[in-house]
């Protein structure tokens, strides 16, 4: 099956019904998308896919094949994407840090759909879980990301 | 209270104030070493100086590579897990170096001598790594500085005297000429230590005390940064466990081994203690391979701490709160039997809180490689990599040299990387990279690690206070019954009380004249561990909110109560007035906000990890639902190292203080926890997260630690707000289970 993934196509061999997640991870080596949970409950696996938020580890390959699938590895390659990098930087948002690829994911997500979310907005779509409790600092960088 | 830290009691005391002598024995580590060795990891050559008698933080070369273009690779004794500690340890050695901590580049260091800054060992956790060795990483960034300053007035042949040096950069200002750090380093390393230096004045410090910018953040936030789950070796295969349900089973038949050999991908089934396995060519067909396998689980006889098949967390707690006795004691103060007799009158109650997960979002995994000089290479989320080199050196049957540790990233600390044995899957992959000669990757998914992890232990507390004819405190009596973490992973001496059983109940700052803390030790029969601030994450809470009942039994207001119980302690009692000032003035309520929902203040202190903290929560209900809108800390740890950090730690702590207050509960029924995942075991999602406002206090005491301290008054303010609004007292966690409809405001 054939998977376009930031822009390169890439031949995968594997089960059909294997979650997007484990094909990036094990068979591409893109590790920065991230497994926490395994029932799209905490987002860390958060990649985009045809400019929606997809939790990847419930997502099956097939159902992707022929779809613009975006990871954390290219953020910096998108104009969106360079933004949010910049407001989490500015903000100093990580703290663990493993589940960040996940939320900048979110968060860019968003803004390309809604270049001026409002607050309700924000709320709404940026639901990951975050055991270090970064969330303020989560919106704020994502205000100033759309600021930018 | 020292809480978790019975290896790292006398540590603090040590040093601070006297000359710094150094050893000269440093002085041969530090010339066969290099200040310039490129990026290579000297693990050999960090075994090969255990021999030698090694004063711990002192050898420069044991931390410190300055590079030829003048950065600075630095090994950290400390674990970097999300608390900042890779960054602090860049200012700290930085400052005194003269070296911009931007131009660091921090890595945890590998096992040896040189790192053993925590009280003779080695452990990240209990909030001492900043504390701990704030003198010693000053005086080895200070005699690598004065290593490159004579370096450089031996090239430029003038006295040391007529050199200064600016960031990464010696300098002769006489005749203009300057020489860049990385220029000299490889000379610099072939000077002795010096035997005593002088440190920079704290009114010239340009990075101590400052906002500098963490280390690691562009990192992780662009997918770069990696976390043990992620790392790679070449030949390397996957594998998944699936786990006796109860701890203590082991597999029996394997009814369709045969029909899972044949799985994709699938390269052998295994056996292990308490579990089996499937190794395969990627983590979702070992997966895949191991869940599909039909165990029957057999009883195994002399596993400890084997989980009863009929164990109930229900059960348990309400043996712990009929367990009757003053227990032993562990603080008194007066005698507080007879003021009790003597009382105008008495409040009693009993509090409880349940066993919490740590439910850090890394899920547990380890990568072993058993190299061809019969070495065991593990890449493994740790807090202790000495622990767990011993450890891994007994399991495989080889000397502790052996084995070379990495100690990577942590995906959240929490207190769950320590050695905890059977909630470490590096024994499994130790044992699967061995049976099929190739590295082994081992992930435990995410319902593993809920039947697995090890948990903060519940516990039940008697209070009992007595008050005069004024309303005032005159007697508490306090027994808490269970078992503490530090007991059961250090030793219990069974004529002793585990101080992390009653931290935050005992150490308390209030000037009641005649107390008394006592303990009940009660085993508990789960695999309990460390949870950020341990005791203190339930005690306080305890405590607190006993606190405000008896404020209300004596119709005093619990804010100036404290007040008033802390005019001997001035350090308290400004902390005190601080919170309240930052959150405009303490109001207790209810009060009608802006938006008109009826709202209340909570307040609580703690002193936690040598720290000191005042905290004050706002908090409505809505459609029964707690809803808390601001938390205002004060935080003193004497001295800081880093405003920002601390400003995050705090958040954090804020962020699962309140998750544990409001939600979380592990529940147990027939041996097996009923949650095996976060749709089952809610943790604090954003839209619930206040609004949070630091204050911090440099008073000048000895250093305090900062991961853990704003955690525990957290939720004592809040279950103190909940009570004014509720009408009631809340003396059970989480709050979640409080029926709250019909009282909203």
């Amino acid at each position: 099956m054939e998977l376009t993934i930031n822009g390169t196509k890439h031949q995968v061999d594997i089960e059909p019904e294997t979650p997007l997640l484990w094909v990036l991870r094990d068979e591409l080596g893109m590790t920065g998308t991230r497994y926490g949970c395994g029932l799209a409950q905490c987002g860390a696996c958060t990649v985009i896919v045809d400019g929606q938020a997809t939790r990847s580890c419930v997502t099956p390959v097939e159902s992707v094949a022929g779809s613009e699938i975006m990871t954390i590895e290219a953020i910096t390659e998108d104009s969106v994407g360079q933004k949010v990098v910049e407001a989490w930087v500015s903000n100093q948002v990580p703290q663990c840090g493993y589940c960040q690829s996940g939320q900048v994911m979110a968060a860019t997500a968003l803004l390309k759909q809604s270049p001026q979310p409002t607050d309700e907005d924000i709320a709404a779509a940026m639901v990951n879980l975050c055991r270090c409790g970064t969330y303020n600092a989560i919106a704020a960088a994502v205000r100033q990301a759309a600021q930018a | 209270m020292n809480d978790m830290t019975p290896i790292a009691s006398e540590i603090m005391t040590s040093e601070n104030g006297k000359p710094f002598k150094l050893s000269r024995r440093g002085f041969l580590g530090a010339s066969l070493g290099a200040l310039v060795l490129g990026v290579t990891l000297p693990t050999g050559r960090a075994r090969a100086q255990a021999a030698a008698s090694v004063t711990p933080g002192t050898r420069v070369a044991a931390f410190l590579e300055i590079r030829p273009d003048s950065t600075v690779l630095f090994r950290s004794a400390f674990i970097e897990g999300g608390q900042g500690i890779f960054t602090a340890m860049a200012q700290i050695v930085g400052e005194e170096l003269d070296v911009d901590p931007a131009n660091f580049v921090v890595e945890g260091a590998p096992p040896g001598p040189d790192y053993l800054l925590t009280g003779g060992g080695r452990f990240t956790g209990g909030s001492m790594s900043v504390r701990m060795s704030y003198d010693a990483m000053r005086k080895l960034g200070a005699s690598a500085r004065h290593m490159l300053l004579r370096a450089a007035a031996a090239r430029l042949s003038v006295p040391v005297a007529e050199l200064s040096t600016e960031p990464g950069r010696v300098v002769h200002s006489a005749s203009g000429r300057a020489i860049p750090y990385g220029e000299i380093a490889d000379a610099a390393a072939g000077l002795p230590l010096p035997t005593e230096v002088v440190l920079r004045d704290r009114a010239d410090f340009r990075w101590i005390g400052k906002p500098v910018k963490r280390l690691d953040v562009r990192d992780k936030s662009t997918g770069k940064a990696q976390y043990t789950i992620d790392l790679k070796v070449d030949g390397m295969l996957f594998a998944a466990v699936q786990h006796s349900p109860l701890l203590g089973g082991e597999p029996g038949v394997l009814q369709n081994e045969a029909e899972v050999r044949g799985m994709p991908g699938v390269h052998s089934i295994h056996r292990l203690p308490g579990a089996v396995a499937a190794v395969a060519n990627s983590w979702w067909r070992a997966r895949m391979a191991v869940e599909a396998l039909q165990v029957t689980w057999t009883e195994a006889a002399g596993t400890a701490h084997a989980m009863p098949a009929d164990f109930s967390t229900e059960a348990h707690m309400a043996k712990l709160k009929a367990t009757t006795g003053d227990g032993l004691a562990f603080e008194t103060e007066g005698d507080a039997q007879s003021a009790l007799a003597s009382a105008a009158r008495v409040v009693e109650a009993t509090y409880d809180a349940p066993y919490l997960a740590h439910g850090q979002l890394e899920p547990p995994s380890a990568l072993a490689r058993w190299n061809d000089d019969g070495s065991l290479e593990l890449w493994i989320p740790n807090q202790a990599p000495e622990m767990f080199q011993a450890e891994a050196a007994k399991l495989a049957g080889i000397a502790p040299g052996k084995v070379i540790i990495h100690s990577p990233m942590l995906g959240g600390f929490f207190g769950r990387h320590f050695l905890y044995q059977t909630a470490n899957p590096f024994p499994q992959a130790i044992q699967l990279a061995k049976a099929v000669d190739r590295p082994v990757k081992l992930i435990w998914s995410r319902e593993e690690e809920f039947l697995r992890d090890t948990l903060r232990p519940m516990a039940a507390v008697r209070f009992r206070a007595g008050l005069d004819a004024s309303g005032m405190p005159v007697a508490l009596s306090a027994v808490a019954v269970g078992e503490g973490p530090t007991g059961r992973w250090f030793g219990r001496q069974p004529d002793k009380v585990d101080g992390s059983a009653v931290e935050g109940i005992a150490g308390k700052v209030y000037a009641i004249p005649n107390r008394r803390i006592g303990q009940i030790h009660v085993d508990d029969p789960a695999i309990i561990g460390f949870w950020r601030s341990v005791g203190h994450s339930m005690n306080d809470f305890f405590y607190e909110t006993f606190f405000d009942e008896m404020a209300d039994a004596g119709q005093q207001d619990p804010y100036e109560l404290r007040h008033r119980l802390l005019a001997d302690s001035p350090r308290h009692r400004t902390l005190l007035e601080t919170v309240a000032e930052l959150s405009g003035g303490w109001r207790r309520g209810p009060f009608t906000a802006e938006d008109g929902t009826r709202r209340a203040r909570g307040v609580a202190m703690a002193s936690p990890f040598g720290s000191e903290v005042a905290t004050i929560a706002e908090v409505s209900l809505q459609q029964g639902e707690i809803i808390v809108h601001d938390v205002w800390v004060a935080i003193d740890p004497g001295s800081i190292v880093n405003p920002a950090i601390i400003d995050a730690q705090v958040n954090s702590a804020v962020a699962l203080g309140l998750s544990s207050a409001l939600l979380e509960e592990v529940v147990y029924v027939d041996g097996v926890p009923q949650a095996r995942n976060f749709d089952g075991y809610s943790i604090l999602t954003p839209d619930r997260m206040p609004r949070v406002h630091v204050r911090i206090v440099e008073s000048g005491a000895p250093m305090g630690g900062i991961g853990e301290p704003g955690l525990p008054g957290v939720p004592p303010a809040i279950a103190n707000a909940v009570s004014v609004l509720a009408g009631k007292r809340v003396r059970s966690l989480p709050l979640s289970k409080l029926d709250l409809k019909g009282v909203d405001g």
